[in-house]
């Protein structure tokens, strides 16, 4: 399984934060499991589109494996 | 280092005095603040979101980076989460080290990257409304 959390306007937009994606051949891209979350409303999410495996910074052409977490967010703005 | 992540506030010097840092010659903290208006508009409150697992790996990475490349003795951050009014406390940077030039750039090089690293968001609440707050991509990425 792969583990998809969606954070701040990712959240609002696609209704919801977290997500279990049976994983499909491995390793996929990034986008590959964006594109089955959101699927045609890839286009609504905000731009650049942040991505982070396993609590690290990754991007949309980074390798997913069976029992990653993925997670889909905004620009950042703490402090 | 200690990384703490909370909805209450912190009281600053009460924070950093608890830390007994043998040795230190210097102490630099910084504390970010609601503001209460950005741009023209008037800001009521911000609701911050964050990713906590993520959020406490990625500023044990941005401070244990600016540890070793400032030769800091310790490393405080404190930041909060959920709704805070205009005026309150967000976070707390406060670091030591033997001289003040370290301590300086390892608390600046520390605020820095949580704000394009750590994965925050703030939503501005307003008499008009409610709207996210433009964010940062961390170099190299998006």
């Amino acid at each position: 399984m792969i583990t998809v959390r969606c954070f701040a306007a990712v959240r609002e937009i696609l209704g919801c934060d977290t997500r279990e994606l049976v994983a499909l051949s491995t390793p996929q891209r990034a986008s590959d499991v964006l594109e089955r979350l959101a699927g045609g409303r890839v286009a609504e999410l905000p731009k650049p589109l942040l991505v982070a495996i396993n609590c690290e910074h990754a991007s949309l052409a980074s390798a997913v494996r069976d029992g990653d977490e993925v997670a889909f967010f905004p620009p950042v703005s703490g402090g | 280092m200690i990384i703490r992540l909370q909805t209450e506030d912190f009281d600053p010097e009460r924070e950093a005095q608890a830390l007994d840092v043998k040795g230190a010659g210097a102490r630099v903290s910084f504390v970010g603040m609601v503001r209460d208006a950005a741009l023209d508009r008037t800001i009521t409150a911000l609701e911050i979101e964050h990713y906590p697992q993520m959020t406490q790996a990625e500023l044990t990475r941005i401070a244990t980076d600016a540890r070793n490349r400032h030769h800091l003795q310790e490393v405080l951050i404190i930041h909060r989460y959920g709704r805070l009014e205009s005026h309150e406390r967000i976070v707390l940077v406060t670091v030591w080290s033997a001289h003040r030039a370290e301590a300086f750039a390892g608390c600046q090089e520390i605020i820095d990257a949580l704000k394009t690293r750590a994965p925050f968001w703030k939503k501005e609440i307003s008499p008009a409304g409610t709207s996210w707050v433009p964010g940062q991509t961390p170099d190299g990425l998006g």
